[in-house]
């Protein structure tokens, strides 16, 4: 698996490609942790390239959800695949996560927060 | 001739984490050859790795010398059987474990829990039994294939 992080103006970008099973999860984790340390207050997961996604995976988003809360912090997944998507709504968290179409509407969505 | 009924697919690999992929590889090949669709097989995929995933970790503590075991068939009434073969002195039997909800692993941060929970959504049921020096748990599955029409 694959992370690279960009910045467009306030938004920061993660974009992950492969796989995010058990083996790769911690690389999430390590930038996540640095992005809400570095204070970026918009935070935007590119899962386009994002192929599987099994709990570890998501783990790392939930766990951070409440750091987030705390630092006035936003997280918002566009360009989920169907797939991957699934496996989140098999949890409810499609209504816990917030997940947008494209990068468009995850910056409006995080403006409108 | 053997039809593909009787037949059992099977891969081993050693307890380290980088090797979930080989298996999901594994049963992703299997599943497509038996013409089931990316979706459902995506989820079982995943059922299958949080069971690898909880023993490689948990059980075996990710020792390369320990070996994991994954065997498929497919009954004729469209179920399909996934087992999940280990020798860990202590076996783990998921059948038995009763997760949290979703909320509450949110709110105490951790991962725990959900991977057994996505294993309970996705397939139809769990058997563990202990044969031996065996661990041996058991997931099934009917997946509808989509109709092909034969001309």
């Amino acid at each position: 698996m694959k992370v690279n992080c960009t910045n467009e103006g306030k938004f920061h970008i993660i974009a992950i490609e492969g796989d995010l099973d058990a083996s790769s999860s911690i690389l999430l984790d390590t930038v996540l942790e640095e992005a809400i340390e570095q204070q970026k207050h918009y935070i935007l997961i590119d899962c386009l390239g994002l192929n599987y996604i099994s709990s570890p995976g998501i783990g790392v988003l939930t766990s951070r959800l409440d750091d987030c809360e705390k630092n006035n912090t936003t997280i918002v997944l566009f360009s989920v695949s169907e797939k991957v998507f699934n496996v989140f709504n098999i949890l409810g968290l499609d209504q816990l996560l917030p997940i947008k179409k494209n990068k468009e509407d995850a910056k409006s969505f995080s403006d409108g927060i | 001739m053997q039809n593909h009924f009787q037949m059992e697919y099977s891969i081993a690999v050693s307890c380290r984490t980088h090797n979930l992929q080989k298996v999901r590889k594994f049963v992703e090949n299997i599943l497509n050859s038996l013409l089931i669709s990316p979706m459902d097989s995506n989820l079982v995929l995943v059922a299958i790795d949080e069971l690898c995933a909880n023993l490689m970790l948990h059980s075996h503590y990710q020792t390369p010398s320990d070996l994991i075991e994954v065997k498929i068939r497919e009954e004729e009434d469209g179920m399909f059987i996934f087992e999940v073969h280990d020798t860990a002195v202590e076996g783990f039997d998921p059948s038995i474990y009763e997760p949290s909800s979703i909320q509450d692993i949110i709110k105490n941060k951790s991962a725990g829990g959900m991977g057994l929970m996505l294993v309970k959504k996705i397939m139809d049921s769990i058997h563990f039994e202990r044969k031996g020096q065996k661990n041996i748990c058991r997931v099934c599955k009917t997946i509808k294939k989509p109709d092909i029409e034969l001309s």
